[in-house]
């Protein structure tokens, strides 16, 4: 009875905030709205939906064992208290991502994006996070891939896997190129990034041979030593001498990247990722809370309209109408494929009890889009001519500032050089024109939210420490990521030749690492050297990716449920699932067939290849023009390619789901047989 | 006063614990119990191999996302 009076209250008061959200126009909006809409929006779908689907669709059952429980080893498999499950689960799940989408999708505006993180959470990606990870729980913590294999058939695991070994490779690329894109010309920013590296292998090193495994001190140590980086980042700022030794052009960052993304693959985990792993999770939850509290705090209004002219397609940061790019752009946030890899494996081998995928899997999801809102307002509380001063490509609006902001006021988004110089000055940088990717704009935002709550000074110091917050995280995921990539390529290398697969020896180690950092090093060199920034390219290819994984992980889902006799529920994740094949094949369609050459990308290849045939390129850009070309024929081919797997998995599904719905036989459910909880034994998640 | 010094100590605790389970700075700890209870007669991993060994096996699947 209570719970249905605060479930009503909840209701009228997101529904108010809601309709405020969408209704106000032509006059500022208060943040808190923002943050109201989502926090009733979060606790309606974790309370109602949520609860709903456990009980009815998966029948969560929390008399039964968990594979924690059956198979405690005290290391991989071991019940686990629900709320340090759902820690783990957050630090895992909650990256760069998160931040970056919103940031960009702000060109249509705060409405669009804030909608579909809201509404795409609670529907799609708190549902897929929850029920994949409840799947594999049944199964002894299978990963996505086998599950595939397992209840769909070969075909499902393949794509499966290729599509997470290629989502890998583009999501490296992108998120090196918001580093490189950051540090570009800062000597500041530069060395407080620079700097995390000597400090993750020294705290690498403490934890390890002065005092093994205290990781809670070592990683205050290690915050200390950040800090102290930022500051030291802002005294060589300052002196003449030093600052050129850290000042470096995009294409030297790049390579630096690469080189480094090798060498951290290739070297024992201890020294420098699992050190960094501690390091980039204390910021992350430390920055998050502390954003959380200062946008409470300081309550700032919205600067930018609700829907912005680009709307209609010709954004300047990235190209398309806001359907289906609002979608394809805020994938972390609302719904992320790459978290089904997370929910499968590592989190399920903790589950104490069924009863907690609910608050693991829907909460740790809808904890993450309440982050992507903070980047919403991050970037939305910023004077929109600023905006897009910072996020637009020397290449669209010109490199001189005075062209630049002459175009961006004509947008309507008025912007004076003058503003642009002082505002770059007070954050300790030489300029904030064409800083795309994303993070100075973000990092921007938060120095403003993050000083107005602690008085107006060391502005420029929050600016830097919000950079290098942004690249320790992002430079987590690089290395991770280039490791786990590796580990797929020795497995499948592994079947044509046994030694290569072993992931001990050494040259086998040297070449896959180079292989896969070869692959992404590809896409960020050409997004590097792009005069536009890169990241209008990239990013929706990573958007599509990983939409396309929900996508592969949603039909397994769907799968599942039809063949466990559940298909009148099959619209739990077949609604999600639909909405996404849409989504993607009409982005994917505009991306592949579009003649708008900021559009598609053959259309982009064909235009710059007629520009560099009659002789219109400026000599700098004809020299880089041919590989451009190749670049965004080898992005079609790739979106081709992502479509077809799509479709082909969705495919797969409905050949299972149709056999199972017709009661012919179908692959054998891979579930674990139902054991009794021991009344004693785990107890700790209930 | 002593009871409120009593439960500020007791909260002050719980939390430590929270974030030694939440950072894995117990592991070892959690690692010598399980090993009291199941295998008491085999040799045990020292602190540092057991460390090493674990970060090993963590970081060796997918555990980080976008």
């Amino acid at each position: 009875m209570l719970k249905s009076i605060v479930g009503i209250v909840l209701a009228i008061i997101g529904a108010f905030a809601i309709g405020g959200i969408a209704l106000h126009r032509n006059e500022p909006i208060n943040a808190l709205w923002l943050v109201t809409a989502g926090v009733c929006i979060y606790v309606i779908g974790y309370r109602f939906y949520a609860a709903w689907i456990t009980a009815r669709v998966l029948t969560v059952d929390a008399t039964r064992a968990t594979p924690a429980e059956r198979l405690n080893d005290g290391r991989d498999f071991v019940p686990t208290h629900r709320w340090i499950v759902f820690g783990h689960h957050f630090a895992a799940i909650a990256g760069p991502g998160p931040l970056v989408g919103p940031t960009l999708a702000a060109q249509f505006g705060y409405l669009p994006g804030t909608l579909w993180i809201l509404f795409g959470s609670v529907l799609g990606g708190c549902v897929q996070d929850m029920v994949i990870l409840f799947m594999s729980t049944r199964r002894d913590g299978r990963s996505l891939g086998q599950m595939a294999r397992e209840e769909l058939g070969p075909f499902g695991g393949f794509a499966a896997l290729a599509g997470t070994l290629m989502i890998m490779i583009i999501l490296i690329a992108v998120l090196a190129l918001v580093v490189v894109n950051a540090m570009k010309g800062s000597p500041w920013a530069t060395f407080s990034v620079f700097a995390t590296i000597p400090i993750a292998l020294a705290i690498g090193l403490y934890v390890r041979s002065v005092r093994p495994g205290r990781v809670l001190e070592a990683s205050i140590i290690g915050m200390i030593l950040l800090l102290l980086g930022v500051a030291g980042g802002g005294w060589i700022d300052q002196s003449a001498a030093l600052r050129g030794m850290f000042d470096y052009t995009g294409p030297q960052l790049a390579a630096f990247v690469i080189g480094y993304g090798w060498l951290a693959a290739i070297i024992p985990v201890w020294l420098l990722l699992a050190p960094r792993g501690y390091l980039s999770t204390f910021l992350k939850l430390g920055v998050i809370a502390l954003l959380a509290i200062s946008i409470l705090v300081i309550h700032p209004e919205l600067k930018m309209p609700a829907l912005t002219r680009f709307t209609a397609g010709n954004g300047p940061i990235f190209a398309g109408k806001v359907f289906p790019f609002v979608f394809i752009t805020i994938a972390c946030g609302a719904v992320s494929g790459f978290h089904a890899l997370i929910s499968s494996g590592t989190t399920p081998k903790l589950i104490g009890s069924e009863a907690d995928v609910r608050l693991v899997g829907y909460g740790s999801m809808a904890l993450e889009s309440f982050v992507a809102i903070m980047a919403v307002i991050a970037a939305t509380l910023l004077d929109p001519g600023v905006y897009f001063a910072i996020n637009t490509g020397a290449g669209v609006v010109g490199a001189d500032p005075h062209t630049a902001v002459a175009t961006i006021t004509g947008w309507g988004f008025p912007v004076t050089a003058d503003q642009m110089a002082q505002l770059a000055h007070r954050m300790g940088e030489r300029t904030l024109f064409a800083r795309t990717g994303g993070a100075p704009s973000l990092a921007v935002g938060m120095a403003s939210i993050f000083s107005s709550t602690f008085g107006n000074r060391l502005l420029a110091a929050w600016y830097h420490f919000a950079l290098m917050f942004e690249a320790v995280f992002i430079l987590t995921t690089i290395d991770a990521g280039t490791r786990v990539g590796r580990f797929m390529l020795q497995d499948f290398l592994g079947h044509f030749w046994k030694p290569l697969g072993r992931t001990s020896w050494y040259p086998s180690v040297l070449m896959t690492s180079a292989l896969i950092v070869a692959g992404w090093g590809y896409f960020l060199y050409v997004g590097v050297i792009d005069p536009n920034g890169g990241i209008n390219i990239l990013w929706p290819l990573f958007g599509i990716a990983n939409q396309m994984l929900a996508a592969i992980a949603l039909s397994v889902a769907t799968g599942i449920l039809i063949k466990s006799g559940k298909l009148r529920y099959s619209w739990v994740t077949g609604g999600p699932l639909a909405w996404l094949a849409i989504v993607t094949t009409v982005a994917a369609w505009q991306k592949i067939m579009s003649p708008d050459p900021t559009l598609g990308f053959f259309a982009g290849a064909a235009d710059l290849a007629s520009k560099l045939a009659s002789g219109a390129l400026p000599a700098a850009r004809a020299a880089v023009a041919p590989k451009l070309i190749f670049n965004q024929q080898l992005d079609g081919w790739l979106t081709i390619l992502f479509t077809v797997i799509v479709w082909l998995v969705i495919a797969d599904m409905l050949r299972v789901a149709i056999r199972a719905a017709r009661g012919l036989p179908t692959l054998a459910s891979s579930e674990a047989p139902r054991v009794a909880r021991m009344p004693a034994v785990g107890g700790s998640g209930s | 006063m002593t009871f409120a010094a009593a439960g500020v100590v007791a909260a002050g605790r719980a939390c430590w614990r929270v974030l030694r389970a939440l950072s894995g700075d117990d592991a070892y700890e959690r690692y010598l119990e399980h090993r009291a209870v199941t295998h008491p007669e085999a040799p045990l991993l020292s602190r540092r191999e057991f460390y090493v060994g674990e970060q090993q096996r963590k970081w060796g699947s997918i555990n980080r996302c976008c």
